[in-house]
């Protein structure tokens, strides 16, 4: 799907001053722990956090994440929001938790990422 | 003779810069035209490696070899070491504070990563002295 399918599942709004709503997403990671996300790395992978500090982007741009979902209606930091709009990372923001949020973008057809290596 | 070598200092428990000299490894590679697969695990393993740094050690550097066949990565601190390098190497061990896994870190599984990422991973560490990983990754050779 695209990413503008993602904003729509997920009624969410942009963060960014960028949103490239026709940006590629195949599948998707939903975690806290930054750790865990640079564990299971793949193309073209959303991130779902409630993580909302710089290192979030930090990762991104590590693993070449191009777009984040803040879920539960919190707000990345002035920093997060900053290196993100460097970096052209897309930022959209959703109330639903991080939970409910999967859901929707699974049952819409979204993978999950692997192990294998990157 | 190495095309490129370069090192990175990485200051313990900065949380503001954490993560600059990974980003900054990751573009010298990116514009070396180095194989973009060979970027991806590098800057994985590099990031953990630097993350580390910041959590774990007294403060150290990464530092940088770019040759024709390969490129050396080196993470490198003054301490405090690691005291049973077998159960840190095990994924979901982890000594990090709960100020750290608050940042998003500290889930056990930075070293395994590297390992897996690298194509030769090696660590030496002695307490009281500090730690040092060598990881290096082959670059694939044109047909
Ligand atoms: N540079 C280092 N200096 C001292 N201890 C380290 C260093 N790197 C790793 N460790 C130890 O090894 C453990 C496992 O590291 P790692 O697999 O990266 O997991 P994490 O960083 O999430 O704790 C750490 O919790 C720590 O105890
Ligand atoms: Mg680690």
């Amino acid at each position: 799907m695209k990413l503008g399918n993602v904003m729509e599942i997920l009624s969410a709004k942009p963060l960014s001053s960028f949103v490239d709503l026709d940006l590629d997403v195949k599948c998707a990671c939903s975690s806290d722990m930054m750790s865990d996300v640079l564990a299971f790395p793949k193309e073209h992978m959303v991130l779902l956090t409630g993580l909302v500090n710089a290192q979030v982007m930090r990762t991104c741009d590590m693993l070449d994440i191009r777009a984040v979902v803040f879920t539960r209606g919190k707000l990345p930091s002035a920093e997060a929001l900053e290196m993100a709009n460097e970096n052209g990372i897309s930022v959209l923001g959703t109330e639903l938790t991080l939970f409910v949020a999967s859901g929707k973008l699974y049952s819409g057809g979204l993978v999950g990422g692997t192990k294998d290596k990157a | 003779m190495s095309i490129l070598k370069e090192e990175f200092p990485v200051v313990k428990m900065d949380f503001v810069t954490a993560g600059e000299a990974s980003a900054q490894i990751k573009r010298i590679l990116k514009k070396l035209g180095v194989d973009a697969g060979v970027v991806r695990r590098l800057s994985i393993a590099c990031y953990e490696a630097e993350i580390n740094l910041v959590i774990h050690s007294e403060g150290g550097s990464l530092s940088l070899e770019v040759n024709p066949e390969d490129i050396v990565l080196i993470s490198k601190d003054v301490g405090p070491g690691i005291p049973d390098i077998e159960l840190a190497m095990s994924e979901g061990y982890s000594t990090a504070s709960d100020d750290v896994r608050m940042m998003g870190f500290g889930a056990g599984m930075g070293l395994a990563n590297m390992a897996r990422n690298a194509d030769k991973f090696r660590i030496e560490s002695k307490v009281g002295e500090g730690t040092l990983i060598e990881m290096i990754f082959n670059l694939k050779q044109e047909a």
